[in-house]
């Protein structure tokens, strides 16, 4: 905003307080990040001695090495990676796709589709109900059901609709004319056209697959096929992080030498915590000015 | 019935409406095989576990199915509330939503506000960089998080609070009943405030510019014209966000609790960390009693569509705005 009078008093104790205000909340938003990372880099006998907060102290990756070392957290990665893929890929295409039905006028029944999807925004059956159906379904232990489920969200797709409502209508009376069929239409000229809310919608997607811990958990038992938040989830809360280093440091030699000197529980947590996160903060800066966008095409309709 | 109808719109009638339904369906096959994927999803994810709540009302057996399962009126619902448990979640379950209400809603308006007095737009931009990330991080990291900095050997807080001389022993935050409350809200605050400042903040973007200048001509310093001119212009959007909270009263946490209790493992934060919804995952999923886990979920679900109910009347009387 721009203000053309001179800054009276009021004005500068606002400015006081807002920009202290907000400059303790980003570092109070920042801090567990870096503080976690410090601790991943620094030797976990020194880190029991107190006293880490924003600068590692026995600088080391012997934390990195021993997580990076582990076969299960590699295979926990490659299911979250597929997971991601897949379920992003399948989700985008599905949602987008009923979208663009909806969205065009002519389309017979479309208020009742409609209703019908927003419909289950609202209301929906449940945790155990679903349980028991994806349990009747088969679904159990199986990769299918971490992403199947969520192909379809009403929200992005009432996103997607508000978008390509918004499309001038021109485009699509000449596409006609030169014959093109509606899968045509759709994909020639709308998807080329959707880059940014696809970009956005795509990355919420990518990041709910990435998270999603709680149904991977309930529906799958089998270790081999638990995403990397459950992994991560086991070596905070159980002490399979104590089992690592008990596993490892009966090996002699290379790991196991320095699994004994300076591995603890805590830092193998923060080591795993900061490469489940890792991908996020990378990928983050890059598309943030995308979903700010997104979110507006979301919020606000034309 | 007699007025005259002009030959255009004749013509419009009879072009729109020639054949039967299935025929003009299968007109645009091509549209409406677009939809059915879509349509077939929700019906197997969304609509088939809505049938599903029937066995609140009935004794589920595993080799009977959901259908073949004995009716049983309204007992598990009796069951449900007669027991011991019943006080304790119901009050949970309002204190965490009363908490999250007045808390963790409030919280981004007010990150929205301060934002825009921000005039340099490099520090704004960081700001928000910072507050919106947490938003992007599983309730698995967030909780890891959590414990690193409340941990008692080497936790940031401690630390931060022994050198401050504010206290002398290291304290065990995690397994104080008291505390529990504080760290659950503070690190919904911490998640979310940055996110769910963002469509406060297209909406002051849409405030006129006008009114500012007309407000500062009348005499109106900065905090007046936060409080007439910008408050009043996204009250709107204030109101629509509030009743949608109303409507998830009763959902009054689920990860967030279950990811600090250690996936409900934290036996000891039970007396004050047990709500509907992890009490279902409880009693159903862990304790396989599955009638009784869904006939309590359905009471959640029933309280929440009246809360909505109730909040968007108020909402319509009250002048403001409404969902519908």
């Amino acid at each position: 905003m721009v203000r053309y009078r001179k800054l009276t008093l009021e004005d500068r104790l606002i400015d006081a307080i807002v920009y202290t205000a907000l400059f303790v909340l980003s570092l109070l938003s920042l801090y567990p990040f870096w503080n976690a990372f410090v601790l991943s880099l620094n030797s976990g006998a020194d880190t029991s001695l107190g006293g880490i907060t924003v600068w590692p102290r026995v600088f080391t990756v012997d934390n990195y090495n021993v997580v990076l070392s582990d076969p299960r957290f590699f295979k926990a990665l490659g299911i979250s990676v597929a997971r991601t893929v897949c379920g992003t890929v399948a989700a985008i295409f599905f949602t987008a796709l009923l979208a663009y039905g909806l969205s065009r006028k002519d389309t017979i029944g479309r208020n009742y589709y409609m209703l019908a999807a927003v419909f289950t925004m609202y209301f929906h059956g449940g945790l155990i109900p679903t349980y028991l159906w994806l349990r009747e379904l088969g679904l159990f232990n199986n990769f299918w059901v971490l992403f199947v489920p969520w192909i379809i969200s009403v929200w992005n797709m009432i996103v997607f609709r508000t978008f390509f409502q918004g499309l001038p209508d021109g485009l699509e009376e000449s596409a006609r004319i030169d014959g093109c069929s509606t899968y045509g239409l759709f994909f020639r000229i709308v998807v080329p056209l959707s880059g940014p809310v696809i970009a956005t919608l795509s990355l919420f997607q990518a990041v709910f697959f990435w998270n999603e811990w709680f149904a991977s958990g309930i529906y799958i038992n089998e270790a081999t096929l638990l995403p990397v938040q459950n992994y991560l989830m086991n070596m905070i809360n159980s002490n399979s992080a104590q089992e690592m280093i008990s596993q490892l440091s009966g090996v002699p030699g290379g790991v196991g030498d320095m699994v004994t000197r300076t591995i603890t529980p805590k830092s193998l947590q923060m080591t795993a915590l900061m490469v489940v996160s890792l991908p996020i903060i990378i990928v983050y800066p890059f598309v943030q000015k995308f979903f700010v966008k997104g979110v507006m095409i979301g919020s606000l309709k034309e | 019935m007699n007025e005259p109808v002009s030959v255009p719109e004749t013509a419009a009638r009879l072009r729109v409406r020639p054949k039967g339904l299935l025929r003009r369906l299968a007109a645009q096959w091509e549209v409406q095989s677009m939809i059915w994927p879509g349509i077939i999803f929700i019906i197997l994810f969304s609509y088939i576990p809505m049938w599903g709540i029937t066995i609140a009302f009935k004794e589920y057996d595993i080799f009977q199915g959901v259908s073949g399962s004995p009716w049983v009126g309204l007992r598990q619902f009796r069951m449900f509330f007669g027991s011991p448990d019943f006080a304790m979640i119901m009050k949970n379950t309002i204190v965490i939503a009363f908490l999250k209400l007045v808390v963790i809603f409030p919280a981004p308006v007010a990150l929205a506000l301060m934002l825009n007095e921000v005039r340099h737009s490099a520090y704004k931009r960081l700001v928000q960089t910072l507050t919106y990330l947490p938003h992007f991080i599983s309730w698995v990291i967030v909780s890891g998080l959590v414990f690193s900095i409340l941990s008692v050997e080497n936790g940031s807080l401690n630390m931060m609070l022994q050198k401050l001389g504010l206290i002398r022993q290291p304290v065990n935050w995690l397994s104080l009943p008291e505390y529990f409350y504080a760290i659950l809200i503070s690190s919904g605050v911490w998640k979310e405030i940055g996110f769910s400042s963002i469509v406060y903040l297209a909406a002051i973007v849409g405030v006129n510019p006008h009114l500012y200048e007309a407000a500062a001509i009348d005499g109106a310093g900065r905090l007046r014209q936060i409080f007439s001119v910008t408050l009043p212009t996204i009250a709107p959007v204030i109101t629509i966000f509030f009743i949608l909270q109303i409507g998830n009263l009763l959902n009054a946490g689920f990860e967030d609790i279950l990811a600090i209790t250690n996936g409900g493992k934290n036996t000891i934060l039970r007396e004050v960390s047990e709500v509907i919804d992890t009490y279902v995952y409880n009693v159903g999923v862990n304790q396989m009693r599955y009638s009784f886990a869904t006939a309590a979920g359905l009471f959640k679900s029933l309280i929440n569509v009246l809360l909505l109910w109730g909040a968007n009347s108020l909402a319509r009387k009250a002048g403001g705005s409404s969902l519908w």
